[in-house]
């Protein structure tokens, strides 16, 4: 096998039988994202340049790191990505996480995850890239049945 | 979106090919795919045209160009479908495996 390098840019697409505004509160709600995001309680104000931080359920440790670059429910969320659950990542500058929200016709709605400017980040790069195919499965299982997927 | 559409995509070399390439290095644009194809230019479109509806690309423009995403999330979807179905079971098996052996002792 050829060496592989985890990429700059990642794209992660998926496909949900949710509204755009339910696809929004999934990914802005903390109540929503432990159920998906490795347990992680998000929180922000959602405002232009407003923190924007992942923690553990019980506060014991924060996960991700960032600033709210642009937030346009229940289109469009943008902001920068710090991973601090490892030391590597943590010491690696930000990189950017687009989170874009598309209506796809027949109570579909089209989610995209573009994780960009990794390019002075490859330990975040590698780390993420299994990682969001992950989350955005258990965001669509969580908001399709409801329930948290197990495994 | 489909199971059928993925499994139909995977289902054919050229495209695995194509998605191997892709995962070597994301973000390529047609031209970039068809000089590693002994293949027409059609013919690759047409390929990457059956790998996109299955969502296993996804492409997004670059000012003008339009570069190609290897998406690994309908794979994904596979694996939790099934895979995590049977972790499950493993999972509640030692469960009640650590609950007897506790009330026996």
């Amino acid at each position: 096998m050829s060496t592989m390098t985890a990429q700059a840019t990642q794209v992660y697409s998926v496909f949900v039988r949710a509204t755009p505004e339910q696809l929004w509160d999934a990914i802005t709600k903390p109540e929503f994202t432990s159920k998906y995001f490795y347990g992680s309680v998000i929180e922000s104000t959602w405002e232009h340049g407003a923190p924007y931080a992942g923690w553990a359920i019980d506060r014991s440790q924060q996960y991700v790191d960032g600033e709210v670059i642009e937030a346009s429910p229940p289109r469009k969320l943008v902001t920068t990505w710090r991973a601090l659950y490892d030391p590597e990542t943590a010491a690696e500058p930000f990189s950017r996480v687009t989170w874009e929200i598309e209506p796809a016709g027949d109570g579909v709605t089209k989610l995209t995850v573009v994780h960009d400017e990794l390019e002075a980040s490859p330990k975040t790069a590698e780390n993420v890239a299994g990682g969001w195919s992950f989350v955005l499965s258990g965001l669509k299982t969580l908001l399709e049945t409801g329930e948290p997927l197990s495994g | 979106m489909d199971d059928d559409h993925v499994f139909r995509a995977l289902a054919d070399p050229t495209r695995r090919y194509l998605l191997d390439r892709l995962f070597e290095r994301d973000g390529r644009t047609l031209t970039e795919l068809e000089s590693e194809l002994e293949m027409t230019r059609f013919g690759v479109m047409k390929h990457l045209r059956v790998l996109e509806g299955a969502g296993l690309v996804v492409t997004r423009r670059s000012g003008r160009e339009k570069l190609h995403f290897l998406n690994p999330v309908p794979i994904r979807l596979i694996h939790d479908r099934w895979i995590t179905k049977y972790a499950e079971h493993r999972v509640a098996a030692l469960a009640n495996l650590k609950t007897e052996l506790e009330e026996s002792a």
